[in-house]
């Protein structure tokens, strides 16, 4: 089956292609003034893997959304020059997780033929995702790493699980929602001015909350428990429709967020930080204040690839890498980047308005949410526009567990896509029966108002008369 | 739902619209602040790999140079000050985390060949494998500046000399000091232990005392005052003549200011600058000068102004500007007390200045930029920084000064053969329990300019210390050293 949609794919994937390899050149005569040694094997393995995917996809997914993959590859292969930069050996490994993604994703693909039938296993999702967020905490697995335990550590692999944790309870979340939206949205309890849905289905949203609260406190961890209750609060309101869920959330927000400052001192400090770093330019605020530094320097056109002055920088290839290429391709490059995953975002969300199917809907809606949410928190976190809340950056960071999640986010995402343009005819004819009714009915109403009106204009004329 | 998927949507753009506007505001409209900030050091992690020239005296002692870097460093150069401690607050340090300080900061672009005019010469070596960096030759005087250092031995103070008609820095010294070798090596932890020790010290070695930081100056300060009174044309030698007294009391005040031994004291300018007179001082500068003469008189020597060095982040020197309107206030600050306070090298500007017929001369320590191949690049050409006094108020001045080491207070700064002027100062510190010492001077051969000014401030001294006991002493050393032994 030839597919107009995977061929539009196959040439983004050679402009990826193109751009990853002229940055990887580039990068290599910016540091070394040479080329780089293994530039062979490295555009035949980029070559190798981005076509893998765009022939598994013809396969599995034909008609599925034809930008999502390239920008995910995209932003990886700058991700992997920039580690690259950095330091060789993380680059390695990074080529390794960067091809077990791609895996998960075929994985995917392969394993899940209708997005909806994982509603099924939503409370499943539930038990794993929080097991996932649990298990840092375990004794003999944790491990803590710049004060935040949000480390497994099994045999020789460490991985954060959170990262999974959050495609896991998006799956949850949907799954949930689309059973209970209507007695979520139905309010049939009053508590002073507040309308609330009965408690038992209210339940669910202060778990969040709690768990949430739970993660920052015992592991640390702003960044994540601030995205798994922003998803959780979206996907309610998505999910009823109800904009009070959003206001709940965010005041149940603020006041979490109020007990966390006055409680920890490491929220504090961030808060502190966030406010002026030049207090402690050498201390607290030493990588803000580098990372301003580093910006400065990149200015409109960037220093140029490998001509960082910044390479002894804490966390560079993780939570600061958006810094580096910020630095090196200066605003022009990072805007590229957030068009990038404003590319996606828009993606995902249109993928999602287009399905039929409201548990597609509300997990291609989360799952697009937690992709420009988690990029935009350390994005403006490492900018100083928000808070500083170590997340990764999706696809950009180093890291094997985000990668790999973020692959099968975008797996999810192209099967939902598949399933809404390949809704077979008869199901279209379904529809279109069902909206033909809708509009005869609607149509016989109106025309019931119209006499109704006539009737009221005829007396009420007389009345003038 | 697809409505609720249309807002959030429009929300993800806005926030990605204020991410946006940050980085523009980051990395455009505020990226010159932040590229020129102290702090920043990524400049100097740039040059850390880049050839840089050497730093000597004005006698060729080889204050720092950049050695090839040890085989697993990370850099392909290593900055070395052989000097130790000696020239610390000098040539500053050149680390890769904190930036550089001093020389090393000031003349970064001469180091590193980056001036226009080593540009250019650059584009005609271009066929010729050769470093195009700059040799920064400095004014200082490694003779003088290791006798400050002896002289001042482990008490802490500074000690300035210069040349009241050029500018030109001849010592520089501080103590304490520090050696800028362990800050600007390569290893990351030594350099951190370094600064952290390093700020904790006391006496804030890191801290360029000479020109960085600021002290009461005492009865030194008289000489500004004198110098007020006679641009404002209300003193001379012969007029005023103050009655003797034990005691003044400024308008709007019953608590009377007193003189050093308690003692009487009065006369004309000459007489109480050599008896360094306060009560005399106090009502020069509240009634005979006012307010407005003080504060302007003060600003024409350099007070609360930037000193134009070419050295990074000198303090500047402060005089009250709220005097007029309290003559208490204006009778302490008339005697150097109060809200006054110098640094040692504005004193030592003050002597340069009285030295120099009234013209300020624009202080500095480079003397000359050269090539690798020894041709001078650039030199430094002086200037005139201020005017405070005309030839003959400068003239009155120092006349008087002369007189203050003949038969005065200063008598312990005479150098035979030479004529020295100077004047001494003792400021009692808040806790009633220290002092600091001041002595500033000029000297040369009788009846030419003199070629040699010095401030030297001894500090936290006991109480029986004095500006002529503790502080003249160093001056003499030095003055005697400087016309003896003239410049190389």
């Amino acid at each position: 089956m030839t597919s107009g949609r995977r061929n539009t794919e196959l040439g983004l994937l050679v402009m990826v292609v193109v751009i990853t390899g002229a940055a990887y050149v580039l990068a290599s005569f910016g540091r070394d003034s040479a080329m780089p040694v293994n530039i062979g094997p490295f555009l035949a393995a980029l070559c190798a893997l981005l076509l893998a995917g765009n022939i598994v996809t013809r396969k599995l997914a034909p008609e599925a959304d034809p930008i999502l993959f390239p920008v995910a590859a995209l932003l990886n292969g700058i991700g992997y020059v920039m580690i690259t930069r950095l330091d060789e050996d993380l680059a390695g490994f990074q080529a390794l997780w960067t091809a077990i993604g791609m895996a998960a994703l075929v994985g995917t693909l392969a394993v899940v033929r209708k997005a909806r039938d994982l509603a099924n296993y939503r409370y499943t999702a539930m038990v794993v995702g929080l097991v996932l967020l649990v298990l840092p905490m375990t004794p003999g697995l944790g491990r803590e790493v710049n004060g935040s335990l949000i480390w497994v550590r099994v045999g020789p692999v460490n991985f954060q699980p959170g990262e999974f944790a959050k495609v896991a309870l998006a799956l949850f979340f949907a799954g949930y929602l689309y059973d209970k939206r209507e007695l979520l949205a139905a309010s049939t309890r009053k508590l002073g001015p507040l309308h609330l849905p009965e408690p038992k289905y209210l339940a669910p949203l202060l778990l969040a909350w709690g768990a949430s609260l739970v993660v920052m406190i015992t592991q640390r961890d702003l960044g994540s428990s601030l995205l798994f209750f922003a998803l959780f609060v979206v996907m309610v309101w998505i999910a009823t429709g109800q904009a009070r869920y959003l206001v709940t959330g965010t005041l149940l927000f603020a006041g979490g967020a109020w007990f966390a400052w006055r409680t920890f001192s490491h929220v504090q400090d961030r808060v502190t930080t966030w406010i002026d770093p030049w207090q402690d330019p050498y201390g607290a605020g030493y990588q803000i204040v580098q990372s301003a530094f580093a910006l400065a320097a990149g200015g409109l056109g960037g220093t140029g690839l490998g001509q960082s002055g910044k390479v002894e920088f804490f966390a560079a290839e993780t939570d600061f890498i958006f810094v580096f290429i910020a630095e090196e391709l200066g605003l022009f490059g990072a805007t590229l980047i957030l068009m990038a995953y404003l590319l996606m975002v828009g993606s995902g969300l249109r993928i999602a308005s287009r399905s039929d199917y409201s548990f597609d809907k509300l997990l291609a809606t989360g799952l697009a949410a937690l992709l420009g949410l988690q990029a935009f928190l350390i994005m403006g976190g490492v900018t100083r526009l928000l808070p500083l809340t170590g997340v990764t950056l999706p696809f950009v960071s180093y890291g094997g567990s985000s990668l790999v999640a973020n692959y099968v986010i975008v797996a999810l995402l192209l099967r939902i896509s598949d399933e809404s343009i390949r809704t077979p005819a008869v199901q279209r004819r379904i529809e279109r029966a069902k909206r033909a009714q809708a509009d005869a009915e609607l149509a016989a109403k109106q025309a019931k108002a119209d006499a109704k009106a006539a009737k009221r204009g005829r007396r009420s004329s007389k009345a003038s008369a | 739902m697809n409505r609720q998927i249309r807002q959030l949507g429009i929300f993800l753009v806005m926030c990605y619209l204020a991410l946006f506007v940050k980085l523009n505001q980051v990395q455009f409209f505020g990226a010159e602040e932040l590229n020129d900030h102290p702090l920043n050091a990524t400049k100097v992690t740039q040059a850390f790999n880049r050839p840089r020239g050497s730093i000597v005296t004005a006698d060729g002692v080889l204050l720092a140079e950049s050695v090839p870097a040890a085989e697993d460093s990370q850099f392909d150069r290593q900055r070395v000050y052989p000097q130790g401690d000696l020239y610390g607050q000098v040539t500053g340090f050149f680390s890769f985390k904190y930036g550089a300080s001093g020389v090393e900061r000031s003349y970064n672009a001469e180091l590193t060949g980056q001036t226009f005019q080593q540009q250019i010469d650059g584009l005609r070596d271009l066929l010729v494998d050769r470093d195009n960096v700059g040799d920064v030759r400095l004014s200082i005087r490694d003779d003088l500046q290791r006798l400050a250092r002896d002289q001042l031995g482990q008490r802490e103070g500074a000690v300035v000399t210069l040349d009241p008609r050029t500018g030109e820095l001849l010592a520089f010294w501080s103590y304490p000091s520090f050696d800028p070798n362990l800050l600007s090596v390569e290893n990351e932890e030594v350099v951190t232990a370094t600064w952290d020790v390093l700020n904790a010290a006391p006496g804030a070695p890191l801290r360029a005392h000479q020109y960085q930081d600021r002290y009461f100056p005492g009865s030194t300060f008289k000489v500004v005052t004198a110098g007020a009174g006679l641009r404002t044309g209300t003193v001379s030698n012969t007029e005023p003549v103050y009655p003797p007294s034990s005691g003044y009391v400024a308008p709007q005040t019953n608590i009377p200011i007193r003189n050093f031994d308690g003692g009487a004291c009065g006369g004309a300018l000459p007489v109480i600058l050599a008896q360094s007179c306060n009560t005399a001082f106090a009502e020069m500068g509240t009634e005979t000068i006012g307010g407005p003469g003080m504060l302007d008189g003060a600003q024409a020597f350099g007070f609360n102004t930037d000193v134009p060095i070419d050295l990074p982040a000198p303090a500047q020197s402060a005089f009250p500007t709220d005097v007029a309107s309290n003559p208490p206030k204006l009778a302490q600050a008339s005697i150097g007390q109060n809200d006054v306070q110098a640094t040692p090298l504005q004193m030592a500007l003050v002597a340069a200045a009285v030295a120099n017929g009234g013209k300020l001369m624009t202080p500095h320590v480079m003397r000359e930029v050269r090539d690798r191949q020894g041709a001078v690049v650039t030199s430094y050409e002086p200037s005139t920084w201020l005017e405070p006094l005309d030839p003959t108020q400068a003239a009155t001045l120092r006349e008087d000064m002369i007189g203050v080491v003949t038969n005065g207070s200063g008598t312990a700064a005479q150098v035979p053969g030479f004529e020295i002027g100077g004047k001494t100062g003792t400021a009692q510190l808040g806790d009633g329990q220290r002092v600091h010492t001041w002595f500033i001077a000029f000297g040369g051969q009788p009846g030419q300019v003199p070629s040699v000014a010095v401030a030297v401030v001894v500090l936290n001294q006991p109480l029986s210390g004095t500006g002529g006991g503790t502080a003249a002493p160093i001056a003499q050393a030095m003055l005697s050293a400087a016309l003896t032994n003239p410049a190389p």
